[in-house]
């Protein structure tokens, strides 16, 4: 056998999902570390100059191709397996167990994965093609012009079913990881029976942690609400 | 527990054959005992069915003592039906009540084809085994059984995946029909015993490739398989399959 068998086999298709699944995790921590500026004080500022600084890292430019990169592979080849496993049983059954033997978000990772797909779409016309195509409005700090992605934030999370949207976004995203990370983990082997338990154990404290804090994101600047930490930011 | 008798209603699938389009039918069976086995009742069932000159249901039998691994059919949706770690053979009717309806169906994938009935051919499972679930011995003398020395935990995690009778009601409960709960309990029962180290790479690499062969889908990791298995074959082989797959694969010469 030759090693790019590795990525086509039925396993090995498992493994590019799993692989870019694990990056996009890890993408979702930076992405909520950085826009978790604007749940706290002084929030316009903290967080135009933590995304300047995402915008103009070369490093950061360079993550980001491969980021897109890691979305269109876990999306295509989503889509291929599902394909796939669907066809795999041409005759279907006329009862089935439902959630007797299985959880149904671990049955709708395709479905769960469109939404967020959609929404992500939605996401990336309201904020990133305006960051990176003009259209911001500019603001001054200490001498130095910077985006005022803050006041974009302000103006799309004004209508209140943009918010519901972003809500319902997370509450994808939520449950997709539920299932998503500790299946990542099986993919790769590292599940064994000692760390089975803890494993799954942080797939739920993330997939509940990371998208609550999301979901907030929208609220707070909805409604104008600030967590009062003085001077203290996050990032800068 | 009381015994008691009931009536039911059951609704099966026919097939004449591999090509027939196959269809449901639905039987009254009167008079079933609660200490039946749910083979015992189509049997009584077919009895009737001969005398009055029907063809009797076709479906897979053979030990009916839990360990052979012949029979299927999926009843109510479940495959070896609803109680836990139990083969069709060893369900018995007092899973049920008088007046239920009863749907029996075959194992359904693309790898496991109608032969007639209730009965599947499983062959795809005989030719994955014949890629690699086996080790090479050389004749002569029998070996002392004791000679090698394994450890405790790794004996009894390989003695745990052998118990896989390859029923495939796995691959019937799967929602993308995959093998690979039989597979990983295949592939894990010879890689934890040095007797397996030989042949270790080749096999989990052969294996998948002749899985993936016949048809079955991809592990989603819905872990369906792991709550209908009849000898309740743990996941965990899953993951060990996986990493044997990606050591094998990335240390291939």
């Amino acid at each position: 056998m030759n090693w790019s068998q590795l990525f086509t086999s039925s396993i090995g298709k498992k493994l590019v999902m799993a692989l870019t699944g694990f990056f996009l995790v890890v993408f979702l921590l930076v992405h909520c570390y950085i826009n978790a500026n604007v749940l706290f004080s002084n929030a316009e500022e903290n967080f135009n100059r933590a995304a300047h600084f995402m915008g103009s890292n070369i490093l950061i430019r360079i993550m980001e191709i491969g980021l897109f990169l890691g979305f269109i592979l876990h999306i295509v080849q989503g889509y291929k397996l599902e394909l796939q496993n669907r066809s795999s049983r041409k005759s279907r059954y006329a009862v089935t167990a439902g959630n007797k033997t299985s959880k149904w978000y671990s049955r709708s990772m395709a479905l769960l994965g469109t939404l967020i797909l959609l929404f992500l779409v939605l996401h990336l016309v309201h904020f990133w093609v305006p960051s990176r195509f003009g259209g911001l409005a500019e603001v001054e700090y200490d001498g130095k012009t910077y985006h005022n992605l803050y006041a974009q934030m302000q103006d799309i999370f004004s209508v209140p079913w943009v918010v519901v949207v972003y809500l319902l976004g997370c509450f994808s995203l939520s449950w997709h990881l539920l299932h998503g990370v500790q299946s990542a983990a099986q993919t790769l082997g590292i599940t064994s029976k000692n760390y089975y338990q803890t494993i799954k154990n942080i797939g739920i404290v993330f997939s509940i942690l990371v998208p609550l804090i999301f979901a907030l994101m929208p609220l707070f600047v909805h409604f104008g609400w600030q967590i009062n930490t003085g001077d203290i930011s996050l990032l800068f | 527990m009381q015994h008691y008798s009931m009536n039911l209603k059951l609704k099966v699938w026919r097939q004449r054959n591999a090509n027939d389009q196959g269809h449901f039918e639905t039987y009254d069976v009167e008079n079933v005992s609660s200490e039946m086995s749910f083979l015992e009742m189509i049997d009584v069932l077919n009895e009737r069915l001969i005398a009055k000159g029907d063809e009797p249901i076709a479906f897979d039998h053979d030990c009916r003592e839990g360990i052979c691994g012949m029979c299927s059919m999926v009843i109510d949706g479940r495959p070896h039906g609803p109680w836990k770690g139990t083969t069709t053979c060893q369900l018995h009717m007092r899973a049920f009540k008088d007046g239920d309806l009863i749907t029996v169906e075959p194992f359904r994938a693309n790898a496991f084809p109608v032969i007639k009935d209730l009965m599947v051919s499983r062959t795809a499972f005989d030719r994955i085994i014949q890629a690699g679930g086996y080790i090479s011995v050389n004749t002569g003398n029998a070996v002392d059984g004791n000679a090698i020395p394994i450890e405790k935990d790794k004996a009894d995690a390989s003695f745990a995946a052998a118990a896989c009778i390859g029923c495939g009601a796995c691959v019937a409960a799967c929602k993308n029909a995959s093998a690979m709960l039989f597979v990983s309990a295949k592939v894990s029962h010879l890689a934890l015993l040095p007797q397996g180290e030989p042949e270790r790479k080749q096999r989990v690499v052969n294996m998948i490739a002749q899985m993936d062969k016949e048809g079955f889908g991809s592990c989603t990791n819905t872990y369906a398989c792991e709550a209908e298995c009849p000898k309740e074959i743990s996941v965990l082989n899953i993951a060990r399959l996986n990493k044997e797959y990606l050591h094998s694969s990335l240390s291939a010469d």
